[in-house]
């Protein structure tokens, strides 16, 4: 009882290979749109690595290059294959190792399977390594002559600006840290004095935000300073005032930015695992097709194609029976080894 | 006697002609591919100009946006039948329709040759047009930065701080344009204090003019927090000269950004094309070679031009000349039939 069998004759098994060689060229392109996808979000993790606090894990990415890598590979092989298939005298060679190479192919379609799962599960690292680097990345945002922080300032200004975003939730996440360095405080005034007597830590804070965080679409020339001063600026209500600066949080933002493209990058993947596994019974028609010749002599006669020999409960079965024996096999050759120690 | 002398006469055999079709057929896909890329460069070229329109006074020419366009296409039709033509031209008997309409095509591909190469000085010569548009643009647009509440202008501002920000730059000519405008909308200067009163009243104009630039014009490589008010003053900021700071705002000026971003466009734009144009005319000279005999398999010769120049173009003065004659035939016996 064979599993969804099809009769073959010459014609429609030559019409079978070409589809099939057809489609494994589709999978070469897919393993390389898999390759390209994996280099990009890799690219795009490092660009913003400071903010995540260069503890980003690389994990997925290089994931994501070596199954492009290998998908290339194996379809490109698998074509080949295809392509011989036409020809008896050449496909010999390669019929020995179809079932091996078959087996393989699935295991490799299992594993584009997890990919994908794990792109769309990506998210949650990421929002924790996100949070992290923001906060650090504000609190290092005054530190322009520190070295290996004094490209902070201009990384999270580039970042407010480009995903228009303030502050690590909001814009008042600015108001609780100094993020003027002290090399430009006159310590002499009055009002720094003031300021910086005012809490424990010995901060200069004040309710003003970097310019980054201004958002052009506003009627007026931007408020940065003294946001919460309503009588600071003219005809100004800070609670009802919505377009002066960004609303949203750069953590948000960011989050956003990378779970959509996680999510156009599963689903791609995604796709491309569909192909490969009907690549896969493709050639597994091919392969039961040619095996299974009325009269091998004869490269015109009928044949009959199939996925599994047996039913998908039989070839478990036998598959378990198989492992079981394995398992006997090295078990009985143990017990052989320590009867022999034994005797002599 | 005249003597038929050929321009650059080659011998070919039947391998030879089989060859030189297959070869030419690449070429003339080739040829395809790069009608498509300038297609889509016109195309790239007029999305860009659109969207700085209001920077440019909506007053930009979109021709050379619209010929690249234009000659894209033709590129890409003319290719194609040129490749269709090669691909017959192995077949005698499809090679026989197209053999009549041959000549005229070539022509058509010459005169094709002389719309790229007008095409392409017209891209290194526009930029000069575009300087100017610029120029009087930026001018309006900062002048028109604080109307925010007037329909058509709303969102001036919102386009002048974009471009600042992407282009890096502050300012027509520099940063200190922004300080001949009030860039501060009326709605949002409380008329009643001292302060603006005094400033209001030192122009003639009555205009609330500073020593600032809007928040736009700040660099972000600046180690300091951005100083956008008081610039001219060093005494307002602490540890400040404004005539050493370099880091601060943007010190180059919009009008030279824009343009050298338009100009190094064009300039490539005009490159491909000239390089377009030395691909085409390398096809002629095998196009003539497709003059097959009854004999598909006897030696033939080919050429680029079947007399020499010079008494290519004689003929072609000649033709001109009889057919300028046979117009004034016409009307001198238009003339007697009426009397």
């Amino acid at each position: 009882m064979v599993l969804m069998s099809v009769k073959f004759d010459l014609k429609k098994r030559v019409k079978l290979a070409q589809t099939v060689w057809f489609m494994y060229w589709f999978a070469v392109m897919g393993g390389v749109l898999v390759f390209s996808m994996g280099l990009f979000f890799k690219i795009e993790l490092r660009k913003r690595s400071e903010l995540m606090d260069n503890n980003e894990s690389h994990f997925l990415p290089n994931l994501l290059i070596l199954m492009g890598l290998i998908a290339c590979g194996i379809n490109a092989f698998g074509g080949k294959i295809c392509y011989d298939s036409l020809d008896p005298n050449k496909f010999v060679k390669w019929k020995s190792m179809l079932k091996s190479f078959l087996v393989l192919c699935m295991v490799l379609n299992s594993l584009l399977f997890i990919t994908a799962l794990l792109c769309f599960l990506t998210r949650i690292p990421l929002q924790f390594t996100l949070a992290e680097g923001l906060k650090n990345g504000m609190r290092y945002y005054k530190d322009t002559d520190t070295p290996g922080r004094c490209y902070m300032k201009r990384t999270l200004d580039l970042m407010q600006m480009e995903f228009r975003c303030c502050g690590n939730e909001n814009y008042r996440d600015w108001f609780e840290i100094q993020w003027v360095s002290n090399r430009y405080l006159d310590f002499g005034a009055k009002e720094v004095k003031d300021r910086i007597g005012s809490n424990v830590d010995g901060q200069y804070l004040m309710d003003g935000v970097p310019f980054s965080c201004c958002n052009p679409s506003s009627p007026r020339p931007c408020i940065q300073n003294q946001m919460t001063n309503n009588t600071a600026h003219y005809s100004y209500d800070h609670y009802t005032e919505e377009l002066n600066v960004w609303k949203r949080g750069c953590r948000d933002a960011m989050l956003s930015y990378y779970g959509g493209l996680m999510n156009t990058i599963g689903a791609l993947v995604l796709l491309v695992t569909i192909l490969e596994v009907a690549v896969t019974i493709g050639l597994q028609y091919v392969n039961s097709s040619l095996s299974t010749l009325a009269n091998p002599e004869d490269p015109e006669s009928e044949s009959e194609g199939w996925i599994l020999e047996k039913t998908v409960k039989e070839t478990f079965t036998d598959i378990m029976a198989t492992m079981k024996s394995m398992g006997k096999g090295t078990k009985v050759e143990e017990g052989g080894e320590a009867a022999v120690a034994t005797v002599s | 006697m005249i003597v038929k002398m050929p321009f650059m006469p080659v011998k070919f055999n039947l391998q030879k002609r089989v060859k030189l079709a297959q070869g030419l057929w690449m070429i003339y896909w080739l040829s395809v591919i790069v009608g498509i890329l300038i297609f889509s460069l016109g195309i790239f070229f007029k999305i860009e100009l659109r969207k700085r329109s209001e920077m440019m006074d909506s007053n930009e020419s979109h021709l050379v946006p619209n010929l690249l366009i234009l000659v894209g296409l033709m590129a890409c039709g003319l290719n194609a039948f040129g490749g269709k033509v090669c691909h017959d031209s192995l077949d005698p008997m499809k090679f026989a329709k197209w053999k009549p309409m041959l000549r005229s095509y070539l022509l058509l591909c010459c005169g094709f040759n002389g719309l790229l190469l007008l095409t392409a000085v017209l891209c290194f010569l526009m930029q000069f047009a575009v300087y100017l548009t610029l120029a009087e643009g930026l001018k309006n647009s900062i002048k028109f930065y604080k109307d925010t509440d007037t329909p058509g202008r709303c969102f001036m501002k919102r386009t002048l701080d974009m471009t600042q920000i992407e282009f890096r730059c502050c300012g027509n000519n520099n940063f200190r344009d922004w300080f001949e405008v009030q860039w501060i909308s009326n709605r949002y200067l409380d008329m009643s204090n001292d302060l603006v009163k005094d400033r209001v009243l030192s122009n003639v104009e009555g205009k609330y003019l500073m020593d600032s630039v809007p928040f736009s014009c700040c660099n972000p490589g600046s180690p300091r927090p951005c100083i956008q008010h008081h610039l001219t003053n060093n005494s307002a900021h602490y540890d400040y000269d404004h005539r050493i700071e370099e880091l601060n705002i943007w010190t180059r000026g919009c009008r030279e950004a824009l343009f050298s971003y338009f100009s190094s466009m064009m300039n490539s734009i005009g490159m491909l094309i000239l390089a377009t144009i030395i691909l085409e005319v390398r096809l002629h000279p095998q196009h003539t070679t497709m003059e097959d005999p009854e004999n598909p398999e006897c030696e033939s010769d080919g050429w680029l031009l079947e007399k020499g120049v010079k008494e290519t173009f004689g003929e072609l003065f000649s033709k001109m000349k009889i057919l300028g004659k046979k117009n004034q035939v016409d009307e001198g016996g238009d003339a007697e039939a009426t009397t």
